[in-house]
């Protein structure tokens, strides 16, 4: 079959494999484990590297000497984990190494739990580890897009000597959907411009973050600010789906955003002009496109799953507070009726509250169903069940 | 020293601002009278040490402070990186500490990583090449506190890496705070009345520690006290290097080594510490050598061909298929639930595989986690004619119940003209809101083909027939395609469930009458 039902994180693999990645350095951790699992089957199947690491920090470390290496090299994890590795992030920043790093995020903060969340937007976005750095953040909403984006990822980090991020959600992470398998497997040839592998040509190379001169530091990180507006000025990337006429605007990404644009569907169906922002990357953020379309649409909502992470850069954007918030934390996933709840209250609209489109009292609804027969379940039925 | 009269002198034409050289020959000028008589031998110095330390930096001078153990420990290791031919194939781990900056006279390849990560860097860098020679030079701060997990584990998955652990018990970058290799009694900047045991533990020994493990090939501790100890030091790292060279394994060589600076020793002290205190508490001999009874560690080549990546993933190229868009078709939410272990999750798969089959659009998420493990468990399947927004069955179309709390918990986001079918062992159930319902017992179904556990495969053969009724969604072609597909690493249990899909499908013909 051309296409297959395939998992979002089983994705990944097959996108990082096709996209010529020879290593990859991992530790368990729910739910980016499948990751780990895959690599472990399919790197080993083709002679690729892989070892489990004993901690995140290895993981990352790993990652920096394979990188150093010249090879295509990446990691997965979930908020902890990647806390962990931020110190191991600004190394690579700080070498100007490239990397793949995949965030499939979970609640927090702290332990936190499993569930889906879009509470890493802040760590992932702006840097997240000490120093004047950014990471290119790929932020996919599809199975296809994990898959396809990984393999994105190569090329940006390759291209700009950089740690990309591709930042998906347990959601993205868990669920399956149809995958057409990449048209071309990459051979990636390590640059020996820069690359220590241990021969001749890169002997006098050195991979290192260290200038102990202050002017040196300076230059470099001036140099570096000189990277990250070439990215500015040439990677910003979004989708926009009903935008043309719209009067509302919803501002989403990744599993927030599939969210989002069912609602644009359901406003449509009744004639409400919603609209849907999708940043594909949210580093570089799509400032200036926004801050275009705010001259035209008066009503902008962010809706993410995150206490408003991604508001401050629309707020930044449009250099504004005039913009409402519709989230979910905690590892809930946004219900399509909090979206159409906030765009009734801000349109007036009352149509798409019908509860044809979903059961807006889902919270506390279920307590009045009375649909059993008094003497209830046939308890030895149920035995049969659970043996 | 040689008594021949020869003499060697370093090639020093492109050396003008070498400060030794200038020295050298401001000794020879001083010196010309009793030249006839003496004859200045200077030792060529090896090529795997940098005559000028410009890498990353302008320093002519070595940034060690007199008397330090690290000069001594750097040239033994250059010297014998050019005895033993590698130097091409060397690559030099620097770390956090004194010896961060030993890219400046190491003329090799070098990686400067984070505080104790060497050992895992160094990992990376062995896997990806496995033709380098890979060298973690790091001290006692970096490699015994900060990085000892790192240094463990690499040590214990015998990666091919050598390790020289310069161990002078503080640290010295910081300014001689006390190490966990400082010696009780020791005073240091943060153990100012000497190490107390009761308070801050006891010196850790480290090939002692990696001794425990199986997998390194060399374990040794050597000492630069003086001129006898720095010779048999040089033996150890030559034994390192060669494992290296012919990729044996991991070799670990702890070195004893002079901090004067941090310890405030001068010559005598420095020797008179590692002596008479440093060798009763770390005793210098070979924990370890198998180098003579393993092998090469040998790794496969990464192949990144086309044909391996489809094999390994299955992907047949040729059909040509691919999903079109049907906007005459919407969204068809499907919500599958019931307990853990009853197969609501691989039946949601099996209609996922078979709407994808049918080039439909489709997506499959399942409620996942500790629910999984005998809780309640449920997932998702959202068909279409066109690309699907959100993956989740927010309001229902179609809920397939397996028990009572499922039913519970969904079945106020049924649509109105949605419809339900429960297991029959749920108990009597009286409806709610007029939606569509049907109890279907799937129990005793599966157990006349003497597969009760096969439930799942009995409501999606009753959903198959209801479907083929009403429009058509799905065919049994592609049920059976998704049985397939699901049941690929079990083929045994294909026919088996195939036969159950068409008994369930059987059963629903005969005795359900669907209201449409």
């Amino acid at each position: 079959m051309a296409n297959q039902m395939v998992k979002g994180n089983t994705a990944v693999i097959v996108g990082a494999m096709y996209g010529g990645c020879d290593c990859f350095f991992g530790y368990p951790i729910t739910p980016a484990s499948e990751i780990l699992h895959e690599a472990s089957k399919y790197f080993s199947m083709l002679g690729r590297n892989f070892v489990q690491a004993e901690s995140e920090e290895a993981s990352i470390n790993m990652v920096y000497g394979a990188s150093a290496a010249g090879h295509r090299v990446m990691t997965a994890s979930s908020g902890p984990g990647i806390s962990l590795m931020q110190e191991g992030i600004t190394f690579l920043a700080g070498a100007e190494l490239p990397a793949v790093i995949v965030d499939i995020m979970r609640a927090g903060p702290g332990l936190g739990n499993i569930g889906p969340e879009q509470g890493d937007y802040n760590q992932v976005v702006k840097g997240g580890g000490h120093g004047n750095y950014k990471n290119i953040v790929l932020a996919p909403n599809s199975v296809q897009e994990m898959c396809d984006f990984t393999i994105k990822a190569f090329e940006l980090a390759d291209k700009y000597k950089s740690p990309v991020y591709v930042l998906a959600d347990a959601v993205l992470g868990q669920m399956a959907e149809p995958l057409e398998f990449p048209q071309k497997a990459i051979e990636h040839i390590p640059d020996n411009s820069w690359s220590v592998r241990g021969n001749k040509e890169t002997m006098e190379n050195l991979v290192t973050s260290i200038y102990l001169d202050f002017d040196q530091l300076e230059h470099f990180n001036i140099e570096l600010q000189k990277k990250y507006k070439a990215i500015e000025e040439n990677e910003v990337e979004y989708f926009e789906y009903h935008v043309e006429d719209a009067e509302i605007l919803l501002i989403s990404y990744g599993i927030s955003s599939r969210i989002s644009k069912t609602a644009v569907d359901i406003c449509r169906e009744n004639g409400l002009k919603v609209g849907l922002f999708r940043p594909i990357k949210l580093y570089p953020f799509p400032y200036n496109r926004l801050s275009e379309l705010k001259e035209k649409i008066d009503n902008f909502i962010s809706v993410e799953m995150s206490n408003g992470q991604m508001l401050e850069d629309v707020k930044l954007a449009i250099k504004s507070d005039d913009v409402e918030l519709v989230n979910r934390m905690g590892g809930n996933l946004l219900n399509i009726g909090d979206i159409l709840r906030k765009i009734s209250q801000v349109s007036g609209n009352k149509s798409i509250l019908d509860p044809k489109y979903c059961n807006f009292n889902q919270n506390d609804d279920n307590s009045k169903f009375n649909g059993f027969s008094k003497d209830e379940v046939n308890k030895e039925s149920f035995k049969s069940i659970i043996d | 020293m040689s008594n021949k009269n020869t003499r060697y002198v370093e090639d020093n034409k492109n050396n003008n601002h070498d400060k030794n050289n200038e020295t050298i020959k401001n000794y020879d000028k001083k010196n010309e009278s009793i030249e006839n008589e003496y004859e200045t031998i200077i030792m060529k110095k090896s090529e795997s040490i940098n005559n000028e330390f410009t890498r990353g930096n302008s320093l002519k001078t070595t940034h060690y402070c007199g008397g330090c153990g690290h000069g001594i420990l750097t040239k033994l290791i250059g010297d014998v990186m050019s005895e033993l031919g590698i130097q091409e194939r060397s690559v030099m781990i620097s770390p956090v500490g004194c010896a961060v900056f030993g890219y400046y006279y190491f003329n090799c390849g070098n990686v400067q990583t984070a505080h104790g990560r060497a050992p895992a860097v160094g990992t990376g860098i062995s896997r990806a090449e496995e033709e380098a020679i890979v060298m973690s030079y790091q001290g006692d701060g970096d490699l015994a506190s900060i990085g000892l997990n790192e240094t463990l584990q690499a040590a214990n998955r015998g990666e091919k890496i050598a390790v020289f652990f310069v161990n002078n018990t503080v640290y010295g970058m910081t300014g001689g705070q006390m190490a966990p290799t400082t010696l009780i009694g020791e005073v240091t900047i943060t153990s100012q009345n000497g190490r107390d045991p009761n308070y801050t533990g006891f010196p850790i020994h480290m090939c002692e520690l990696i001794d425990n493990l199986k997998a390194p090939v060399l374990i040794e501790r050597v000492s630069l006290a003086n001129p006898m100890d720095i010779r048999l030091a040089k033996v150890a790292i030559r034994k390192a290097l060669q494992i290296q060279k012919e990729g044996k394994g991991y070799s670990f060589i702890e070195v004893l080594s002079p901090c004067p600076t941090n310890l405030r020793q001068g010559v005598k002290g420095t020797e008179d510490f590692i002596n008479k205190q440093m060798k009763k508490e770390f005793p210098v001999k070979v924990f370890r050598d198998k180098s003579r009874d393993v092998g090469s560690v040998l790794r496969k080549q990464s192949d990144f061909s086309i044909e391996s990546l489809d094999r390994i993933f299955n992907v047949e190229r040729d059909d040509g298929k691919s999903i079109v868009d049907d906007y005459s078709f919407n969204r068809l939410n499907v919500k599958i639930a019931g307990f853990g272990g009853q197969g609501v999750l691989s039946a949601g798969l099996t209609l996922a595989q078979a709407a994808c089959f049918e080039e439909k659009y489709v997506s499959w998420y399942p409620a996942y986690g500790p629910e999984q493990r005998g809780g309640t468990a449920n997932c998702s399947v959202v068909i279409s004619g066109h690309p699907i927004g959100s993956p989740v069955a927010d309001n229902i179309d179609i809920l397939l119940a397996f028990n009572k709390p499922a039913l519970e918990k969904f079945i106020c986001d049924v649509k109105e003209d949605g419809v339900i079918f429960y297991d029959s062992r749920v108990g009597e159930f009286k409806g709610y809101n007029n939606i569509e319902n049907y109890c279907v017992p799937v129990y005793e179904i599966a157990n006349k083909l003497n597969v009760p556990k096969a439930i799942n495969t009995v409501m999606l053969g009753v959903l198959m027939e209801y479907g083929r009724t009403k429009n058509n969604i799905l065919s049994k072609e592609s049920y059976i395609k998704g049985i397939e597909e699901t049941f690929a690493s079990k083929e045994k249990l294909i026919g088996k469930n195939i036969q159950i899909l068409e008994a369930g499908a059987k059963w629903a013909r005969e005795n359900l009458d669907f209201k449409f």
